[in-house]
Parts: structure tokens; sequence; C-alpha cells
């Protein structure tokens, strides 16, 4: 009989702490599909970050360091720039990549840094237990917005593909949602592009994966994963916003 | 190379770094250290392959040193102040997940913007470990061109040796100064020993890990005094202090950097006008060498702390000499550089009264 399914060799058979429902534990496994697939295991460092994912090095088979909020781009910089033949990688949550570390991701995409970014987007703060991100939606409920996020009073949500497809350095920029298998793959063949990207050495490549939340939304799994399609794609569209080539300024 | 060659400091740093196999630097300008990054623009990429990023700012920079420790470089950071201020975070960091580092402060007045000129105003926060955590930060205070560029090449050797972040406590003066030095023998990158724990892709072996979340009590504590005994092995191997007519002196000048320079002179001066001066001079601020003023106060009791801000060392002095010392302060802050003649003023004041037996 063959094995037609089995646990991908860079994801460690560790029991994931994530809540039930949570897309962090999907988006590794992808990851650990993508490593192998493209054999880059040996030659993978892993930055993750501050917040529910900070335990991804203990799921994940590859060399990694961690980061203090926000600032994983630019440790992933330091360490690319004097490991060029290494598959540099972050892990970031919206808090963590949009809010205190914004600065650090628009610098490392415009100057192209040869990383790639997996920018998990669930539109709340997760570890800290439900605040307001930079993404949570208009009129969202936050414990820190609980009358619903009030543009007036704290602002837009931030979109960072359609922001960082204003700079000639970013390569690649796609956004993705893992609420269904067909969006599963559809990530899975965004990261797998993105990875390629740096193998290419073409520049900064980064997924924004839109991805649920059940627990700081007070929603059950099921609720969470259709949350996701009926609401949350209202704001963050979903597409490929910028491909190798499409910011190519001459000088 | 025993040629002698004329050097600003902040050049001078850059050029040291350079020679001692540094192959990164990452650093955001602020006066008055922003030669030091132009240098190393200059000069890192095309002496040693090495890597240059302006950064969008110290937080960048400080993370960018994280990242490049951990990819096994000898890497470099300069800033001034308010600059060092944003920087504890990373430095934090660096010691808690033991990545060596060189750190460059040219010190100025302060708090907040302050100033541009030359100030010892950091004293505190270079040697009380500066950011969040149980942890020190080697200090090394050079007074001179020439021990700028000697400091440069040990704290990359220190911070190699310990795993540990270590920093160069200069100020705007010492920076821009120019003085004639020898520069030291180049080493070749490719020949510094690769660390054990360098990430480089678990190609051949187990993966490796560099972190400072430790979420188990008993795992962090165990780590904080893992920690705590590589300081205390740090404070026995490599405190150290200079010190001249300490023997016989009935009053000792303690000072650090650019104010020893003026305290060198003012005490000379006493010293012709037949007064029984000497000075203590720490090269190491962290650790502090106690061990040398603890010797000084056996003979001598009265002790005057020279410094360039309100006497934040006269602490660390107190706590280092003999019970019954007297120890009085003299300085000024602000970016204010006081003058030989000033300091020597003060001493005669207080060598007078300890001649006539009073208080001091």
């Amino acid at each position: 009989m063959s094995k037609v399914f089995s646990r991908p060799e860079s994801l460690l058979d560790t029991p994931l702490h994530y809540c039930p429902g949570c897309g962090h534990s999907i988006i590794h496994r992808l990851i650990a599909e993508v490593i192998d697939e493209l054999q880059i295991r040996e030659r993978a460092i892993l930055v993750p970050p501050a917040g529910c994912a900070v335990l991804a090095y203990n799921y994940l088979d590859v060399d990694a360091i961690e980061a203090a909020h926000g600032r994983a781009s630019a440790v992933a910089t330091g360490l690319k720039r004097l490991r060029p033949d290494c598959v540099v990688f972050t892990y970031q949550g919206d808090g963590d990549l949009a809010a205190i570390g914004i600065a650090e991701s628009i610098h490392a995409a415009n100057r192209s840094e040869k990383i790639t970014v997996i920018y998990v987007n669930n539109a709340v703060y997760g570890m800290t237990g439900g605040q307001m991100a930079p993404t949570t939606m208009i009129g969202q409920k936050t414990t820190t917005t609980p009358f619903g996020r009030d543009v007036d009073q704290a602002g837009y949500p931030i979109l960072i593909c359609e922001m960082l497809s204003q700079l000639p350095g970013a390569t690649y920029l796609e956004r993705t949602s893992v609420h269904d298998a067909k969006h599963i793959l559809r990530t899975r063949k965004a990261i797998k592009r993105a990875f390629e990207v740096q193998l290419a050495g073409q520049g900064f490549s980064l997924v924004e994966v839109l991805s649920p939340c059940p627990t700081n939304w007070h929603l059950t799994p099921a609720e969470a994963h259709r949350h996701v399609p009926e609401q949350m794609v209202k704001t963050f569209r979903l597409g490929v916003f910028r491909e190798p080539g499409d910011g190519r300024v001459s000088c | 190379m025993s040629e002698r060659v004329l050097f600003s400091g902040n050049h001078a740093i850059a050029e040291a770094a350079i020679l001692s196999g540094c192959t990164a630097y990452f650093g955001y300008p602020i006066t008055p250290q922003n030669a030091l990054p132009e240098y190393m623009a200059a000069n890192l990429r095309r002496r040693n392959n090495g890597v240059f990023i302006q950064a969008e700012s110290e937080l960048a920079a400080i993370n960018m040193v994280i990242g490049a420790s951990a990819a096994g470089a000898r890497v470099m950071t300069s800033s001034s102040s308010p600059g060092i201020s944003l920087k504890q975070e990373g430095i934090s960091f660096l010691a808690g997940m033991e990545l060596p580092a060189v750190i460059v402060n040219m010190n100025r007045g302060g708090p907040g913007l302050g100033n541009i000129a030359p100030a010892q105003s950091d004293y505190f926060q270079s040697t009380r470990g500066g950011g969040h955590g149980d942890y020190r930060v080697i200090v090394l205070a050079p007074g001179s061109v020439q021990e700028l560029i000697d400091a440069t090449r040990r704290a990359f050797e220190l911070a190699d040796r310990y795993r540990t972040p270590v920093l160069i406590l200069g100020d705007g003066m010492i920076g821009q100064l120019m003085e004639p030095v020898v520069l030291p023998e180049p080493i070749d990158p490719a020949q510094i020993p690769e660390r054990s724990y360098t990430l480089s892709g678990a190609s051949g072996r187990p993966k490796r890990l560099i972190k400072s979340l430790i979420l188990d009590t008993a795992k962090m504590e165990e780590h904080n005094w893992k920690l705590f005994r590589k300081y205390e092995m740090i404070s026995a191997e490599i405190a150290d202090a200079e010190t001249e007519f300490v023997e016989g002196a009935k009053l000792l000048v303690v000072a650090f950097g650019t104010a020893a320079r003026i305290a060198k002179g003012a005490v000379k001066r006493a010293r012709a006008e037949g007064m029984d001066v000497g000075l203590i001079r720490p090269l190491t601020l962290w650790p502090f060498p106690k061990k040398a003023l603890a010797k000084a106060s056996r003979s001598c009791s009265n002790f005057c702390v020279f410094e360039m801000n309100t006497g934040q060392m006269v602490e660390d002095v107190r706590l280092s000499v003999q019970e019954g010392t007297n120890v009085v302060f003299s300085g000024r802050p602000g970016g204010v550089v006081p003058t030989p003649i000033e300091l020597y003023r003060a001493i005669a004041r207080i060598h007078h009264r300890v001649k006539k037996g009073a208080a001091v």
C-alpha cells in the first residue's frame, strides 16, 4: 500500500499548543510542507514573533532565533546579509508586524531584503488577551474597543499588502486565507512562491494570511472559519498585489 | 604596524573594528558619532567584504546586530545617548540570548535630547545594565584615541570570550579628538574561530535555537543565576584601573575617560605645588575596579570623584572604599567640559582642609 499523506519532515512530532480552530497550526504545516518540497530545511532560519506563535520554533525543525516585539524583519535582515545562502523567514502576527514593527517591516520591504515574511492577520491581539490590533475591523469588538472599533478614536484597519505594494522593493505580495481547503491550497502555493522569490534572489516577499481566532473573536471554530469569507475579506481583499518585476523603477 | 598615524576618535574605532575582523555594522545617525558609521560605509565592504546598513532607527540597527551576531559575525553598532536608550531593548536581548556584540556610546549631554556636547551622564545607564532584566554589560572607558583603538580590539575579544555585549563608553570630545596612534595587526575574519551556536541552517546537525523566552520560572531563575555567575567571573577577571602617585597620597582623585585626562593635568599641577595628590582611573566601569579602590583606601582616606555629570560614579567609589573614607564630588554636568585649573582649585581646597585635619 502506498502512503499518500504524512507529517512533513520539517514539522516535529510535537503537540501544538494552539486553540481549537486557530489558523497557526495549518499555516505551520503549510510552511513545513513547502520547506520539504523545496528541500531547504538545512538552509532555513526562522525568526518567530512575540505573541501566540513565538513557540513556532518548537514545531518547525529548522534553526531559529527569537526577535523582540516587532523586530523580526530587522533580525532577519542581519541574518540574511551575513548568511546570504540561508533561507531566512519571519513569522509574524498583525500586532507584531503592523503595529510595533511596522517601521522595520516597511524598511525591510523598501530595501528589498531577500527574506520571506509570513504575516498572519487575525485582526486581534491573541496572546495578550484579545485587544485591538492595527487590523481590527471597523465596528469589531475587542477588549480595548468594547463598543466596536470607532474610526474617530482608533483609525482604520491597516492594509499591509496594499500599503507595501507602493514600494518598489516589495517584490512579491499576496494575501490569502486558510478558512477552507481551497484557500489553504492557495496559501500553500503563495508560501511556496514567496520562498522561490527569495531563492531566486529577487527580493522581499510577503504572504499575508487571514486566519481565524475563535477564542478572541468569541466564536466557535466553525463560526470563526465562516467569519473570514463573510466578513474579513470585505476589508482584506484576497489576491496577488505584487509580482517580481512589477515595481521596477528606472533611474 | 608600528608606524604612527593621525586619527580622530570616531574614525579610529571604525578602523580598529575593521582590523579586528568586524564584518557587520548597523547604525543610525546621531551627533557626535556620525564619522564612525561614515567610515564604516566607506571601508567595511571594500576591506572586509562586510555589511553596512544605515538602519531606519536605532531599534532596527540593534536588532540587525542581533541577527548578524547570531549568524556568526563580529558585529558593531554605535550611537550617542538618546540613541543608546533606544538600543537598550536589543542590548537586553543580546545579554539574555548570550550573543556577543560591540556597542559604542559617544555620550552627550542629557537627559532627553540634551545637547551634543561631551558628557558622562550615561554612567548609570551604562553600568547598571541599562535595559530591562537582570543583566550587566562590560563597559570600557578609554581616555585617548590610542585607547579607543585598544578598547575596540579588546571589546571584540571580550564579547566573544564571554558571549555578551560590550560597551565602549566615550564622549563627544574623545570621538572628535585627533591624535597620533599605532594601529593593531589586522585580523582576517576567516581566521576567527566559528562559534558553536551560530545559526547557519541545520545541515548535518540538529537544529539550533537562540532565544531569551523562558516561561518556566525555575528555568528562568537558573538562567539568571548562570548569567550572574558569568558576571562574577568577568568581575574577577577583567576589572582594571590605572593608578598614578597613589603611594603616600593624602588625596586621591578618581576619574574616567575624558574627565581623567583633565584630572591628570590638575593632579600634575597640584603635585608640582607640593600637594600629596594621586589619581585612580577606572579602565573598566563595569566591572568596577573595586579592589584597586579598596586597596588605595587602606592608605588614603580622602577621595575626590571627578566626573562630567552630577556624581554618578560616586556611588561605586563609596561602595568600594574602606569604611571611614571621605568621598567628595567635583564635576560639571550638561556638556560642560571643566578645565584642569578648575579641578586644580577644587583639589587645592580639599587638600588644604585635609592637611589641617578638617573634614573634607
